[in-house]
């Protein structure tokens, strides 16, 4: 039988179909056949299942992993191997699920004993745990085995297989893994710690595939924190490594994979960012990703066209999440992407393709690039980019949807040009439903998008948003349980109160829930933040004409703010100021505050300023007058905010003002990052 | 020069590069690149002070480049170029220059350029010129205008120059990053240039002096397994068998030709091949070298003369090359006819392992072996050269020699070392006198001696080298354990006698075959080198003291064992050393030509 079906698919399907297989099985399990006779059936099993993915599936349909596992138990070194291999060749098979292999917890620990016996049971058992760990409860389990003790020994085996799936164990063992990675990093094996043995294997001259193995141990121990990622073993070994992964010389998966894993490594880091965009050409050389199938090998080798048209999707994806990684967070880089050839016809190409890794990839990278004002500005607009964007966000998976939704933030900021058709093109009431996504991103992304949105808008804008968002959803938004969601709400509310007549105008049809919601929010247990940005909304209010009489009819809120004038935070305290000078100021001369706030304020303003000590010199000179002591304050304030603000986000330059009083009316949208 | 020390963070930098820096930069060199051949194709060591423009200034061991132009326009650019070109030999090469100030523009150019292009330029604007510059980060490739390539570089940065002379390439790197190719197809035999265009715009250059920033070696790893792994896949047309065939016969008579006689026949018997030369012809010749390697020449001479009559006679030069030996030996008290005067049992004494464990070598230990032997491309073809270069330079010269014979008392010094009588004494004074009279005789006739020993190096190379850590062990041992100083012959009157008796009949076999066969340089070398053994208190330790070196009897042993096989008609070389020897010299005609790939292919790496 053996040497018949070696090599002979049909052969094994005959075979299988004979029901060979039941019979093999009931062979090996027999305590009483000579093991001979047991190794020759797993033997055979193997080889069966080396062959199609139907025979594996036969195979499983018989039980043969208990059956195998059982037979592992056996003394003779001989049935055992050849009952790993046969295990191994099964496992390996995609249509396996690896949950077999957990089903019983001795299983592992007897695997890991099993790990001394030879070169061959290293080799397959450490093949099968590579295959078999998917996802972090795996990993966690071979790990309380002991997992990384007892295979760290087998990186240096004499044996080239046994290192290279002992390397490929630990590579899925730590990918997304801080535990096993901080575990990893103080391992030693015969004196040397495992980061130095790593950094050998990506020596030039070693085998592709131990380069760019070793490389994601290295990637996946420097994302968990690790290892720094300006240790010379990442900058200088790693980073070189992956990149040279891209090259052209390299094959296609191994070029995807090396993209897919250099975009993993540098994603948060900057310099790391900064030194990939300088090595070996990296952009450029990125650029060949997109070049498959090539017009060559379409016409010389229809193999070819075949291989390349499998890989095809999965070059352009890694492309794809490359540039979003380099271009994360260096205006430089985002430059030098969108410089090369076709760059932005690829990208809205890629938002359409039916592949949703691709589409995935792609809107990623146009997030990424989305960050750049001056992008926004020229390239973004030249491409239209926001059709095929808009187009992405009907009916997409989630996970699609939550970067798209980000783009979508960052091309409603009021400097980008797109602004305007995305409004006309619906985009409101696509923004209104993200907001009720059981999904978190996506609510937060929705709410945020509306907010850049509002900022500095059209009446006939915030009222849209007022009506496709409804009093009920706002209310439910601000009592959220994620502080992103109510604090990008209140930034909203913010916005939709500003410039006076706004102001009065929202105040007058909604103006009793907003106070309830203010009310409520200043009475809960929030965050300085939150508070601080439901102050600013009741400031804007007070700016109002009409809506200012809210606050003063409702001595609750003013009582409120007298608490946050006196408050221990800076913060707060120029918050609460914001509202008493927005009260106080009044232009028509028109009704006063009452005698009273006006001396309680006075007090508590000269306490303010004696303890202020940025502004006490300047300020002390016109004390004697009330108005103006406040317009000083407020001034200063007004000042102290704008550097603040300034510092915090890039669009200083955007926001220009002379008014100090116009300062405070605003909250301003801010990027998506 | 103390000023210039505070840009670098060694201070040994600032002084000019002594001895202990220019070792480490030479033992640097060697491991970068050790199949350049730096006596023929020196490596670049520092910038030259005569290939540069007036407007550039050399300083700290002209490493050190600064400007000192007026720096107007690109009219002032000034460029220098390093003291030799890039040998291709070196395969890869690389240098580093760090920014120490980027003065006032920062128009630094980094790059290659042919001698002979205009000094006054930056590097890359002109043909056979490449350059990578600093302000806009273009490369130019023998044109005014540049081509964007990498980041600009500023001071500080340091940035690295890679040449691959395999596929005549060339990629930068700056502060330790590759940054990709910059240039294809580069010619030959290019400097390592830079540019300087504006005051204050000062570069050190690293030709390896210090630690690269990049890892240059790795590079090298990467290329050195393509280029095994090509050689290793290279495919060979093998027609039944045939390659194989060929192999196990080069293996036989390899075995067959050091006379390793019983590995040879149950080599022979297992590959089912067939030995040419008959058993006791083969072990006649393992007995003969067993003598020479074992110091007994005398005997070896006798054996010769007995076992192959007329073949000595045929030879005179190697006979008169076995006497010279057999005149060390006695010095060195080993060969059997002092011997014999000597008290303790001769046998005692005979410890020179057997066949079996006698194992040629052919490694990187005597690299030098090498290098003299495959110089003269006749030898690796199996004719022995009669002019064969250097291997007389580890020699002192003759005149020195002399001199210090002369200038010293050599009898009383050999009077009161031995433990001879008067008669001894009056004898060995008289003989050194002789031998003075005839030291100053050659002088005279000496010139220079361009061409060294004749079959030293070139049948070295062929039959290989023997390993003596055994031989010089248990010679030394049992030097040690007998006599604690090692003495002129053994330490013994009558051998003293036999050794100065012998000398004369050397010197009349000597002026014998002058009168036969016309002036021979190479025997008075000889002669002369074994007489001022006696000139010394101390032979073992004196400048000709490596005679008596064990290691020296090898290619009297194997010239003498060629002989014999070349009298019965089989080749004096062994096929498997003749390829070896073609392997190597088809190396070294690649490095002249310029194929880099011959860097990484040495035969070196493939005998152990």
């Amino acid at each position: 039988m053996k040497n018949a079906v070696i090599g002979n698919n049909k052969q094994k399907a005959n075979l299988i179909v004979l029901g060979a297989v039941p019979r093999l099985l009931y062979l090996l399990q027999q305590e009483t056949s000579s093991t001979e006779l047991r190794t020759e059936c797993a033997v055979v099993l193997g080889s069966l299942a080396m062959g199609t993915e139907n025979n594996v599936k036969s195979l499983l349909d018989c039980h043969i992993i208990p059956a195998l596992l059982q037979g592992l138990l056996s003394p003779d070194l001989k049935f055992i191997e050849a009952c790993l291999r046969c295990l191994r060749t099964i496992f390996i098979s995609p249509v396996t699920p690896e949950d077999l292999l957990y089903t019983d917890g001795t299983v592992i620990s007897h695997l890991m004993a099993l790990l001394s016996r030879s070169p061959y049971t290293q080799e397959y058992i450490c093949q099968i745990f590579s295959h078999c760990c998917k996802g972090p409860d795996h990993q966690t389990i071979l790990f309380n085995h002991g997992a990384v003790q007892n295979i760290a020994h087998l990186l240096v085996s004499t044996s080239y297989k046994v290192r290279m799936q002992a390397l490929k164990c630990f590579s899925v063992l730590a990918f997304e893994n801080p535990q096993v990675s901080m575990t990893l990093v103080n391992v030693s094996v015969d004196g040397e710690l495992l980061p130095q043995i790593f950094v050998k294997m990506l020596q030039r001259d070693k085998p592709i595939e131990m380069q760019l193995t070793s490389a994601k141990c290295l990637t996946s121990m420097c994302r968990a924190g690790a290892i720094r990622t300006d240790d010379p073993c990442i900058v200088l070994k790693t980073l070189p490594c992956l990149v040279r992964m891209c090259s052209k010389d390299r094959l296609l998966e191994e070029r995807v994979e090396g993209a897919e894993t250099l975009a993993y490594l540098i994603e948060t880091d900057v310099e790391l960012q900064r030194m990939a965009s300088i090595t070996d050409h990296l952009i450029v050389m990125l650029a060949d990703y997109f070049k498959y199938p090539s017009s060559v090998s379409a016409i010389t080798d229809i193999k070819r066209l075949d291989h390349d048209l499998k890989h095809a999707h999965e070059l352009r994806q890694a492309a794809f999440k490359l540039y979003a990684s380099l271009g994360a967070n260096d205006e430089d880089i985002r430059k030098k992407i969108i410089e090369t050839e076709n760059m932005m016809d690829r990208i809205v190409n890629g938002l359409s393709e039916s592949s949703i890794k691709v589409r995935l990839a792609a809107v990623r990278c146009l997030h990424s690039l989305s960050r750049s004002v001056q992008q926004l500005r020229t390239s973004f607009q030249d491409h239209a980019v926001w059709k095929p964007l808009m187009k992405v966000l009907q009916n997409a998976p989630n996970e699609i949807l939550v970067v798209a939704s980000s783009t979508l933030c960052n091309l409603l900021l009021e400097f980008s040009p797109s602004k305007e058709p995305i409004l006309e093109s619906g985009a409101i009431e696509l923004l209104c439903s993200l907001t009720q996504s059981e999904n978190l991103a996506l609510r937060v992304n929705g709410i945020w998008a509306l907010m850049n949105m509002a900022f500095q808008a059209e009446q006939k804008i915030k009222s849209d948003i007022l009506r496709g968002l409804s009093t009920e959803q706002l209310f439910q938004l601000l009592s959220d349980s994620d502080v992103n969601v109510l604090m990008k709400t209140l930034g909203l509310l913010r916005n939709l109160l500003s410039t006076r007549p706004h102001i009065d105008h929202i105040m007058s049809t909604h103006g009793k829930q907003i106070m309830q919601a203010v009310t409520l929010i200043l009475e809960g247990e929030h965050n300085i933040e939150v508070k601080e940005q439901t102050l600013c909304i009741l400031a804007n209010i007070a700016d109002g004409t009409t809506a200012k009489e809210l606050i003063m009819t409702n001595d609750d809120i003013l009582q409120k703010i007298k608490y946050y004038m006196s408050h221990s935070n800076a913060k707060l305290q120029l918050a609460a100021m914001f509202c008493i000078s927005n009260l106080i100021w009044n232009e028509e001369e028109g009704k006063k505050p009452s005698l009273l706030m006006h001396r309680q304020v006075t007090i508590l303003i000269k306490k303010l300023l004696l303890n202020s000590n940025i502004c006490s010199a300047q300020c002390i000179g016109i004390q004697s007058v009330m108005g103006n002591i406040i317009l000083g304050v407020v001034w200063i304030v007004g000042v102290v905010r704008r550097h603040e603000e300034d510092a915090e986000s890039s669009l200083g330059e955007t926001q220009g003002h002379s008014d100090n009083k116009q300062e405070l009316e605003r909250h301003r949208g801010g990027f998506h990052l | 020069m103390a000023e210039a020390g505070a840009g670098s963070p060694h201070g040994g930098d600032a002084a000019p590069p002594g001895p202990p820096e220019e070792q480490e930069l030479s033992r640097r060199l060697r491991r970068l690149y050790p199949a350049v051949n730096q006596d023929e194709t020196p490596l670049p060591r520092s910038w030259s002070p005569k290939d540069k423009y007036n407007y550039i200034g050399l300083s700290q061991g002209n490493l050190r480049v600064h400007y000192k132009g007026h720096g107007k326009n690109h009219k002032d650019a000034a460029s220098v170029r390093a003291t030799h070109p890039i040998p291709a030999a070196c395969g890869i090469y690389y240098f580093e220059v760090k920014i120490v100030s980027k003065g006032r523009d920062g128009y630094m150019g980094i790059g290659l350029s042919a001698q002979g292009v205009n000094m006054n330029r930056l590097p890359g604007w002109d043909k056979h010129s490449y350059g990578y510059h600093g302000d806009d980060g273009h490369s130019f490739c023998s044109s005014g205008t540049g081509q964007p390539y990498g980041p600009t570089f500023t001071t500080g940065d340091v940035i690295g120059c890679c040449v691959n002379l395999i596929n005549n390439t060339c990629f930068y790197t700056k502060n330790g990053h590759s940054l990709g190719i910059a240039f294809t197809d580069l010619p030959s035999n290019l400097y390592p240039t830079v540019g300087l265009q504006t005051p204050g715009e000062i570069v050190d250059a690293n030709f390896g002096q210090q630690p690269f920033v990049f890892d240059i070696e790795d590079y090298m790893r990467e290329w050195r397994a393509k280029i095994q792994s090509t050689i290793k896949r290279f495919p060979i047309g093998d027609r039944l068998g045939e390659w194989q065939a060929m192999l196990q016969n080069m293996v036989s008579s390899y075995l067959v030709h050091h006379g390793y006689c019983s590995t040879a026949t149950a080599f022979a018997r297992v590959t089912d091949t067939t030995i040419q030369e008959e058993q006791t012809s083969i072990k006649n010749r393992q007995r003969i070298q067993k003598l020479v390697l074992a110091g007994r020449v005398g005997e070896a001479i006798e054996a010769t003369q007995q076992l192959y009559p007329g073949l000595l006679e045929h030879n005179p030069n190697l006979l008169f090359m076995l006497k010279c030996r057999q005149f060390v030996e006695m010095v060195n008290g080993t060969d059997s006819e002092v011997r014999c005067f000597s008290a303790r049992s001769p046998r005692s004494q005979d410890s020179y392992p057997g066949s079996p464990s006698l194992s040629p070598r052919h490694g990187s230990a005597n690299s030098h072996l090498h290098s003299t032997g495959a110089d003269s491309p006749t030898c690796s073809n199996g004719v022995m050269s009669t002019k064969s270069k250097q291997s007389h330079s580890k020699y002192p010269t003759l005149s020195s020699s002399s001199s210090s014979s002369s200038s010293s008392s050599p009898s009383s010094v050999n009077y009161s070392e031995s433990n001879s009588t008067d008669s001894t004494k009056s004898q060995q004074h008289s003989s050194t006198s002789n031998q003075e009279t005839s030291d100053s005789e050659m002088e005279m006739e000496a010139e220079h001696y361009p061409n060294g020993v004749l079959e030293n190096s070139s049948t070295r190379i062929m039959n290989g080298t023997y390993k003596h850590e055994e031989i010089l062990q248990t010679d030394e041992s049992s030097m040690e354990d007998s006599c604690p100083q090692r003495q002129l012959c053994g330490g013994n009157h009558a051998a003293t006698e036999r050794m100065i008796q012998f000398g004369r009949e050397l010197q009349i076999l000597s002026e014998q075959l002058c009168r036969e066969y016309g002036k021979n340089t190479m025997h008075k070398k000889m002669l002369q080198d074994a007489f001022s053994l006696l000139a010394y208190s101390d032979p073992w330790n004196c400048p000709v003291g490596q005679q008596l070196d064990p290691i020296q009897r090898e290619p009297v042993c194997a010239a003498l064992n060629s002989a014999i096989l070349e009298s019965q008609n089989l080749p004096k070389q062994p096929p498997l050393m003749l390829a070896l020897g073609q392997a190597s010299e088809c190396l070294r005609l690649m490095a002249r030509v310029g194929l880099g790939s011959c860097s990484f292919a040495r035969v070196d790496d493939y005998l152990h």
